[in-house]
């Protein structure tokens, strides 16, 4: 490949902190790894923008911030008429159907495209349907950002840890949910209290079940199952208890034993289930604030712990990148 | 070469305790790693956590316990992962008014499984209350058994079961 050509779909936070990303570290890419690219089309909610030649990403960054779209008027390509190589999905999160990205992904891969997606949707629902159409087609479909932000947990048990069975992963995948236990805990607050003020910090969303129900985190322990234990579960197959129900009078009982209270997510090739659990204060898991943490157990390397930032957009653009420059390598 | 074990104690805090504690280990051949005194993580019944980790074999273990039992001394957990003979429980919800009485029979009646201290929070009449249970198990294998029963009792009484980690 000489250049790769690059489509993203789904052009919200993530969307354009991987084009910005992209656009301001080009040169170190090229000399570093060689990697040459053009961004040849980008599609949002309301339209798309599409060159053959390459956008001007800083200037399709600043129409967006501008007109809150980057739709431009007489487009003559329609976007599935478009040539790539790679497509960017980060169209948000959908558990009913997985879609639009689960047709993204799926079109994408059906033409021998590769793939790298930040949306749990669709890996979650259709794991084995994706996976299929991608080795079929010979494509490569990639996805560490959906699964703890920037940590790389599913590079490193792919890579790193090629010459390992594991056998199991245990968590905590989602940084609303520890941040509200920390604070809980930290100063004695009732839920509700830190749930508004996590809203208020933008940590928790306006409407946060995804998070506080525990469904986030199920989601991103599927894709970890499949990918890395070769389960075949689906989402409607994890056992989920969320942190709604946890007092402060718990986390009083808990620090009392020196413990404190974590939304945990756990999975091995049979079960996988999310719930709080009571870990011990020196417990490598016991991490605080908005942290994520994860560790994979391994037969010849023992435990490995991994823990990062679980979200946020240059964390996530982070693992976007990683798995750009993998491809590159790969098929060069 | 024998493996590290873990011993979390919980010691009466008067003179002569620790020798008390460690006399099995020495009898019965361990090799001490480690002995941490946590003076200052005393738990709220006024004892004194020490953790042990010992180099020995595998079937000295149940000797050591049992002399350790014997002795009285509060055994909170043996190395996480191996024999869990006792751990900690948290339940949410209207304990006391779902009859918390009941909960307890329903777990010391199995004959092998006994409900051993129990503290209970409660903030406000219509709030829902938190208790923490300490179960102590006969037998490892009893563990999956006892968690069936409580979770059929946290359903029928709509309470939140949370467990410890290593559970």
């Amino acid at each position: 490949m000489n250049e790769m050509k690059i489509l993203i779909r789904g052009f919200g936070t993530v969307g354009q902190e991987v084009a910005r990303v992209l656009d301001k570290k080009r040169n170190v890419f090229k000399d570093k790894f060689g990697l040459k690219f053009d961004l040849v089309g980008v599609e949002d909610s309301k339209g798309s923008a599409l060159s053959e030649d390459g956008l001007n990403i800083e200037r399709l960054l600043s129409t967006k911030k501008k007109t809150g779209s980057i739709k431009e008027k007489g487009d003559k390509l329609g976007i599935n008429e478009i040539n790539y190589d790679l497509l960017i999905e980060c169209t948000p999160t959908n558990i009913k159907d997985g879609e639009p990205g689960l047709s993204n992904i799926l079109n994408a891969l059906k033409d021998g495209n590769d793939v790298i997606t930040s949306n749990k949707g669709p890996l979650a629902l259709k794991w084995n349907k994706l996976a299929k159409t991608a080795e079929k087609n010979n494509a490569k479909l990639k996805f560490e950002a959906t699964v703890g932000g920037a940590i790389p947990i599913i590079n490193l048990a792919e890579n790193s840890l090629a010459s390992n069975k594991i056998s199991s992963i245990i968590g905590i995948l989602n940084g609303t949910c520890n941040y509200i236990l920390t604070r809980m805990a930290a100063e004695s607050l009732p839920y509700e209290h830190v749930l508004n003020e996590a809203q208020d910090l933008g940590i928790a969303e306006s409407d946060p079940t995804y998070d506080v129900e525990g469904i986030d985190t199920a989601l991103k322990m599927v894709i970890i199952a499949n990918s890395i234990l070769g389960a075949e579960a689906s989402y409607q197959d994890v056992d989920i208890k969320g942190i709604k129900e946890i007092t402060t009078e718990s986390l009083e009982l808990a620090e009392e034993k020196n413990k404190t209270i974590k939304l945990l997510g756990k999975a091995d090739k049979e079960k996988i289930e999310v719930e709080p659990r009571m870990v011990p204060k020196d417990h490598p898991l016991s991490v605080g604030g908005t942290l994520n943490i994860a560790t994979l157990e391994t037969d010849l390397a023992g435990e490995i712990t991994v823990t990062g930032k679980g979200a946020g957009a240059s964390e996530t653009a982070s693992s976007v990148i990683s798995d750009l420059i993998e491809i590159w390598k790969e098929r060069n | 070469m024998n493996k590290i074990t873990r011993f979390n104690l919980e010691l009466k805090d008067i003179p002569g305790q620790l020798v008390e504690v460690l006399e099995p280990f020495s009898k019965y051949g361990a090799n001490i790693e480690s002995v941490v005194h946590h003076r200052e993580k005393k738990t709220p019944r006024g004892k004194v956590p020490v953790e042990i980790k010992v180099r020995v074999e595998e079937d000295r273990l149940k000797k050591i316990t049992k002399s350790l039992k014997e002795k009285e001394v509060e055994i909170v957990e043996i190395d996480e992962k191996t024999e869990i003979t006792s751990f900690n429980i948290i339940l949410i919800g209207h304990v006391l008014h779902t009859g918390i009485k009941d909960t307890i029979n329903r777990i010391d009646q199995t004959g092998y499984a006994e409900v051993v201290d129990l503290s209970l929070s409660m903030p406000e009449i219509k709030e829902k209350s938190s208790a923490m249970l300490r179960l102590e198990l006969e037998a490892p294998e009893k563990k999956n058994k006892v968690l069936d029963i409580l979770n059929e009792i946290s359903e029928e009484k709509d309470l939140e079961v949370i467990k410890e980690i290593s559970v």
